[in-house]
């Protein structure tokens, strides 16, 4: 959910783009698969640059968590995972553009809720990462906590949960917070730093990119820990197209219980020629075909892993303690190591 | 005598009697015919919208307005919390955009008639400034010259702290400037004072709300004062001469005989500037001012419905706009030159 630039043009066309394409042709549900194969191409909505989800580098080259869930579901599909078109969406953008058919998943850090999965005519496939609402002051700020902020100025990006949040918040605990809403992440993070707000309110994946990318000494700012929502972030497709949802949501768990069995991108071939596991065998199509039942060929997980590696390897990788971003694995550890990444057998 | 020009055929009679093929009916006809076009067109790109949106689970309606809006707004002259609902958030919206609109309408005027009398001044100086203010400001675009206030604004004034004040009464921070405010329930003047998190009491104009009036007013008065120079110079030069020949000062020539004159030229191109300003008002957004468009955009994001929150900014800029054209228009048949 922490959203980026956003520009009212951009949206007003896509609104209209939207309300043509609706009035023109209206796309088939479950034929989101058949336009995958035909064209060749996945075409991915992200968002415009969040640091360790998804960025472009000079080169035009994306990388991230949100981006690499992109990358898996090629690698499944298609066989490989350098065949994603990127469509960077602004947030009041994103829905309109997997509704008219423009992209054909949302994977663009996006809070799953219950409005959203309800009645806007898409649906989450899981949770890549498990996310909260929290806040960052001035390191030399007298605030320790959130419940400290009596009276505060609080910069907010619009266009999130985030605004929601800061209003609950700040009536349950009677601190009359005042937000001053950024369309755009670069003024905000400028009013933040010169000093207008005395926090700064995003999800805590969100301030930590700020906290380390943005200002001029990191040391300087403190990410506090109090989290005062739960921001559960995945991937959405359209409603209606089953076959795809289950791709969409299956290629993920694959990802999860390839981290619990021990599959890693480096020894994906050499686990897919001996193991003797039956579960690796189902999971890599050395043994069972379980690409068949979702349309897919036999080594479907094995491509995404040979592209992308296990959850737990895309995790580091991109948003991980040793990436840029540093963040602890918290909450995302698996369920057998005290968190609450869980995935359904692939049996 | 012999005319070299044939004579001119009379005008067709008017047809009184109604008649299937006269022109007035074909005429209605055609007109008919557009207007059925254009009806048919727009149903069918809202039945569609709507069929289309029905098809894919996407819930539509204005029903949500009166649903709890949930986030609060940091501006506001109503009384608004999280818990009132959408319409309300959108009211204050718009009165936060008004806010703008008026004053900098107002301000606009008087900084860009000053600005279009001083092209006229025999002082070169003068002269130079305002030729120099108007290319300077109407070439840069809005946008940018609104960040760069706000970021001065934020960058340069002190943390509240340390705000600069002025016999502790007002105080000018990155809060913005407060201000002693008369509380009417109590009846008496409420003085401002440095709280632990901001100036605390009183009223305070935000540096968000500066920014963008400055920003706003700066920019329309560079094309204020193009419309009042255009128009003082469309008066003959005769006037000044007849002012000046009857023992008038320039001023009083400038204020009591060119300035009526020029102003039925200015009123209507200055309509235009007034319409510019308050839709430009919606630019706001980027410098973190709750107005329409910024409330908009947060409840299209919280609700999900993005085609009803477009419609309404659509409605309410086209009203505003309509009723500013209408108010316009009156004082513009007040100040035209009746014959007598």
């Amino acid at each position: 959910m922490p959203n980026l630039i956003q520009k009212t043009s951009v949206v007003t066309a896509s609104l209209l783009a939207l309300a043509f394409t609706m009035a023109s042709a209206p796309a088939r549900a479950g034929k989101t698969l058949d336009a995958i194969k035909t064209r060749g191409q996945l075409v991915c909505g992200v968002s415009s640059g969040v640091a360790g989800f998804s960025q472009a580098d000079s080169a035009g080259k994306w990388s991230g968590l949100d981006v690499d869930v992109c990358r898996a579901i090629a690698a499944s599909v298609l066989g490989d995972a350098n065949k994603v078109k990127y469509v960077p969406l602004v947030s009041q953008q994103r829905f309109a553009a997997l509704q008219s058919g423009e992209v054909d998943i949302l994977s663009r850090n996006t809070t799953w809720t219950l409005t959203r999965d309800a009645s806007l005519g898409l649906a989450f496939t899981g949770i890549i990462y498990y996310d909260g609402q929290g806040f960052m002051v001035p390191a030399k700020s007298k605030v320790k906590s959130a419940k400290q902020l009596k009276n505060a100025t609080v910069c907010v990006q619009s266009g999130t949960t985030t605004e929601k949040n800061l209003s609950e918040f700040s009536r349950a605990n009677n601190l009359n917070i005042k937000p001053i809403v950024f369309e755009k992440y670069d003024a905000a993070n400028a009013a933040y730093f010169s000093g207008r707000c005395q926090a700064y309110t995003t999800d805590a994946s969100g301030l930590a990119s700020v906290r380390n990318k943005e200002a001029k000494n990191p040391a300087e700012h403190v990410v506090l820990a109090d989290l005062i929502s739960k921001e559960p972030l995945g991937p959405a497709v359209r409603r209606g197209d089953d076959e795809f949802f289950a791709i969409a949501k299956w290629v993920v768990f694959g990802l999860i219980e390839a981290e619990e069995l021990g599959v890693t991108q480096a020894n994906v071939e050499a686990m897919q020629k001996d193991s003797k596991d039956p579960a690796i065998g189902r999971l890599l199509g050395s043994s069972e075909d379980t690409g068949k039942l979702l349309g897919l060929d036999k080594e479907w997980l094995a491509h995404a892993i040979k592209a992308t590696g296990n959850y737990g390897e895309i995790f580091e990788r991109n948003v991980g303690p040793k990436s840029p971003l540093a963040l602890p694995r918290g909450s995302n550890k698996l369920w057998s190591q005290g968190g609450l990444m869980y995935a359904p057998p692939v049996r | 005598m012999v005319s070299l020009t044939p004579p001119r055929p009379a005008p067709p009679e008017k047809d009184k009697t109604f008649s299937l093929h006269s022109r007035a009916f074909r005429g209605m006809v055609y007109q008919l015919l557009a207007v059925m076009v254009v009806v048919l067109l727009v149903w069918l790109l809202v039945s569609n919208t709507l069929a289309n949106m029905r098809l894919r689970g996407i819930q539509s309606g204005f029903d949500f307005l009166m649903q709890p809006a949930g986030f609060d707004i940091g501006e506001s002259w109503l009384d608004y919390d999280g818990t009132s609902p959408y319409w309300k958030a959108f009211l204050v919206g718009l009165i936060n955009s008004l806010r703008v609109a008026v004053i900098g309408c107002v301000l606009a005027t008087v900084l860009g008639t000053l600005l279009g009398i001083g092209r006229f001044s025999r002082n070169a100086l003068v002269r130079g400034i305002c030729y120099g203010y108007v290319e300077l400001f109407r070439n840069i675009p809005l946008l940018l010259q609104l960040l760069m206030w706000y970021l001065i604004f934020i960058e340069y004034l002190p943390l509240h702290n340390q705000a600069l004040s002025i016999g502790k009464a007002i105080f000018l921070s990155k809060n913005g400037l407060a201000f002693p405010s008369f509380d009417w329930t109590q009846g008496q003047l409420q003085f401002p004072a440095p709280g632990d998190m901001q100036i605390e009491g009183g009223a305070t104009l935000s540096p968000e709300f500066m920014a963008v009036l400055l920003g706003l007013v700066l920019y329309t008065a560079a094309f204020i004062a193009e419309v009042v120079r255009a128009g003082i110079a469309s008066v003959p030069k005769g006037q000044h001469e007849a002012g000046t020949s009857i023992g008038l000062s320039r001023s009083k020539t400038m204020r009591l005989i060119v300035l009526p004159q020029a102003l039925r030229l200015i009123v209507p191109p200055l309509t235009n500037q007034y319409l510019n300003l308050t839709k430009n008002s919606s630019l706001a957004v980027a410098v973190g001012y709750p107005e329409l468009v910024s409330i908009a955009n947060t409840s299209l994001n919280q609700s999900g419905r993005a085609v009803e929150c477009i419609a309404i900014i659509m409605l309410v800029y086209l009203l505003l706009s309509l009723g500013t054209s209408l108010l316009m228009n009156w004082f513009n048949r007040r100040v035209a030159i009746k014959e007598r």
